[in-house]
């Protein structure tokens, strides 16, 4: 029987919004899971979150905004992923994102926008999901 | 405070009630495995004489107005006035910000409250490449004195008190306050307002942090030291629990950290030559109104006699006004929920009532629609009323201080107090709140609570209304504020002619001077104002600050 691989995690606050309550108590609960979590901390360009993806090799990517600069930061993230060829990174988002904006990020390749009120378990099995999907096709 | 017949009787009577208690729960059990506040303090079913036994009442209340405050700060309190209703606004553009204001203060409002964009906050100006998509989106964008002119406009500075939540670069908005209040003919000592100035909780919680923390604290103190001498009527400084409350702490967390952060300021200004009692009367506090109703009334209760009882003992402080604890209230952002966002209404109600019961001195209402966008006028307008409802028509402002005498109340009071007593007590052994930020102390406290409470939503130890119970299907919201996406633009512009327009050279010259002066020990304030003056930007003086004294970096733990 082979151990399943531990699902690796980057953590990030793009932009120069300070909330941070929500990541790390995701942080912790996905680490709680069996998560391998890495927190970028605040006040991340988009060029260092592409770049500390890249070097954690991560296998999943979320993004939080609070501030209302999604629109820009997401997308210019997504963009350099797919530069660098890390497009097959599950991307979600989350923070105050107004339901109209959800579409053309989810376009840009975020898969999962999750709001305010969302239940940390809800995240863990949308990842789990996912990856499970994701290595079925590989 | 009863006599020993008296007391006898009642713990007799204690006694046949817990029985019978018992007996009920025998056939009905109680609704939830157990009772505690939504800090995690236990909540007794019943609160008898016995419970408050050890209250002195001339040494642990006394009367409003009179150490050590428990019963607050004013002698009349809301019979000679109601508290100020100060709404925190602020998006977009000056222009866009000053409708917002001259709407509010028609609606009622009695005091302005600034929100800045984050750029401005992190000293930025709006053509920074870190500012792109952030210009105007969590507050207004001020790049100079120009546009704080514009966001005054038609506003009489000598009439209305102005608070602006504004912290690493809070020298350069009141250096900028000033010079607004100057055009207009409204002197330093006319001028009336709150600026944060509280960088400690910014490293804690907040994070719009430019510079490492003792350099920060020195700019606090040369603020705190300026408006000692020059603005009797201005609070240099709003030590604030809020927004660590928000990241997740409890209400007793609430109170220690933010008492441990006033009595580093205290400690900072004499330190820099300052007397106790010259400064210690403009500093002003800030504070969350949660939930848990009675928990929230007690918490303020107990803030005041803390601060009070420190400010005399340890501090030795002799002028009165040095030990009133006054404070600003906002109700809970975090309480707000995006599902059935009708509710907040209620929730807001609720928590602001607790906060007019504990005895604030102004109040923010959050509107219903915040956990999905900025408010809308519609719904701004709705949380003002909700103060005025209370203010006008609830009949609560009549008595002051109407809670005390209540047993539940007063041995809450006294519990929060003894554990604020406590931690305050573990943070000196770590050597200070400095130390304790920077070993990670305070933030990881919060954060285990921060977690713990989450935790138990999901468990539905805590049932919140409509997220964990009571759901339903519900279209997606709609008519919410959406900030121009221009504004960055505008901006951009608005540089592009005031750099055109101003002498090149005389912002050079007070650069320097700052650039001096923060080598120095000298109170950079005067620098401040003569750059603010000469029309230079708060990127280029925060740019200088930064070359001099670094910048801050941030934590990666969680």
């Amino acid at each position: 029987m082979t151990k399943e691989k531990t699902i690796r995690v980057l953590i990030a606050k793009p932009g120069l919004d300070g909330h941070d309550r929500g990541v790390k108590v995701i942080a912790r609960a996905l680490r709680d899971a069996g998560m391998e979590v890495i927190y970028t901390g605040l006040r991340q360009t988009p060029e260092q979150v592409v770049g500390a993806t890249e070097q954690e090799d991560v296998d999943v990517l979320m993004l939080s905004s609070l501030s209302g600069a999604h629109n820009h930061l997401f997308p210019r993230i997504m963009e350099g992923l797919r530069k660098r060829n890390m497009s097959d990174i599950l991307v979600l988002g989350g923070g105050i994102i107004p339901q109209d904006d959800i579409p053309a990020l989810k376009t840009a390749g975020i898969r999962e926008i999750f709001g305010p009120g969302t239940d940390t378990r809800a995240i863990i099995a949308f990842v789990r999901e996912n990856l499970m999907r994701r290595q079925a096709r590989s | 405070m009863f006599n020993r017949d008296e007391a006898e009787a009642i713990a007799d009577g204690f006694g046949k009630w817990g029985e019978n208690f018992q007996e009920q729960l025998a056939k009905a059990p109680e609704a939830t495995a157990r009772f505690e506040t939504i800090s995690g303090l236990p909540v007794n079913p019943l609160y008898t004489p016995a419970d408050v036994s050890g209250l002195d009442y001339l040494r642990d209340l006394g009367f409003p107005g009179q150490y050590p405050y428990t019963r607050g700060v004013q002698t009349d309190m809301y019979r000679g006035r109601f508290w100020t209703m100060r709404q925190y606004a602020g998006f977009g553009s000056a222009e866009d910000t000053n409708r917002r204001f001259r709407y509010l203060l028609e609606q009622g409002q009695t005091g302005l409250s600034v929100a800045f964009d984050l750029p401005t906050q992190i000293g930025y100006d709006s053509d920074h490449p870190l500012a792109l998509g952030e210009v105007g989106k969590v507050g207004v964008a001020i790049d100079s004195v120009r546009d704080l002119g514009v966001l005054f406009e038609q506003i009489p500075l000598d009439q209305v008190s102005t608070s602006m939540t504004i912290n690493s670069p809070a020298a350069i908005l009141t250096a900028m306050y000033l010079a607004i209040g100057g055009r207009n003919g409204i002197g330093p000592e006319q001028l009336r307002g709150t600026v944060q100035n509280d960088i400690l909780k910014e490293y804690i919680a907040r994070g719009t942090y430019i510079f490492p923390i003792r350099p920060a604290m020195r700019i606090v103190a040369d603020i705190i030291g300026f408006c000692a001498k020059n603005m009797p009527q201005w609070n240099s400084i709003s030590i604030s629990g809020y927004h660590m409350r928000e990241a997740g702490c409890t209400a007793v967390q609430e109170v220690a950290f933010t008492v441990a952060d006033g009595i580093t300021y205290v400690e900072t200004a004499l330190n820099a030559g300052l007397g106790v009692d010259e400064i210690a009367p403009r500093l002003s506090f800030f504070f969350a109104a949660h939930q848990d109703f009675f928990e929230e009334i007690a918490k303020f209760r107990a803030a005041r006699r803390i601060w009070a009882r420190i400010m005399k003992e340890r501090f030795k402080a002799k002028d009165p006004r040095s030990g009133m604890l006054r404070y600003h209230v906002q109700t809970a952002g975090c309480s707000l929920t995006a599902q059935q966002p009708f509710l907040n209404i209620l929730r807001t109600g609720y928590e602001a009532l607790s906060a007019v019961l504990g005895g604030c001195q102004s109040l923010h209402t959050n509107s219903y629609d915040e956990a999905l966008a900025l408010p809308t006028e519609e719904a701004v307008q709705i949380a003002l009323r909700t103060q005025q409802i209370i203010a006008y028509e609830t009949g609560v402002t009549g008595t002051i201080d109407p809670m005390a005498g209540s047993y539940c109340v007063e041995q809450m009071t006294d519990r929060i107090e003894t554990e604020v007593e406590e931690y305050l007590k573990r943070i000196e052994q770590i050597g200070g709140v400095i130390p304790a930020i920077e070993t990670g102390y305070i933030q990881g406290e919060i954060a285990n609570s921060a977690y713990g409470y989450q935790k138990k939503i999901e468990t539905k130890d805590r049932i919140v209304v409509g997220v964990n119970q009571f759901q339903i299907d519900e279209p997606p919201p709609e008519g919410l504020l959406k900030v121009r996406q221009t504004v960055g633009e505008l901006q951009s512009e608005k540089l592009r002619i005031l750099r055109n327009e101003r002498s090149d050279g005389t912002v050079r010259s007070s650069l320097d001077e700052i650039r001096r002066v923060a080598r120095s020990t000298e109170n950079l304030m005067p620098a401040i104002i003569e750059a603010v003056k000469a029309e230079a930007t708060i990127g280029e003086i925060c740019d200088v600050l930064r070359d001099v004294f670094g910048e801050y970096r941030g934590s990666k733990s969680f």
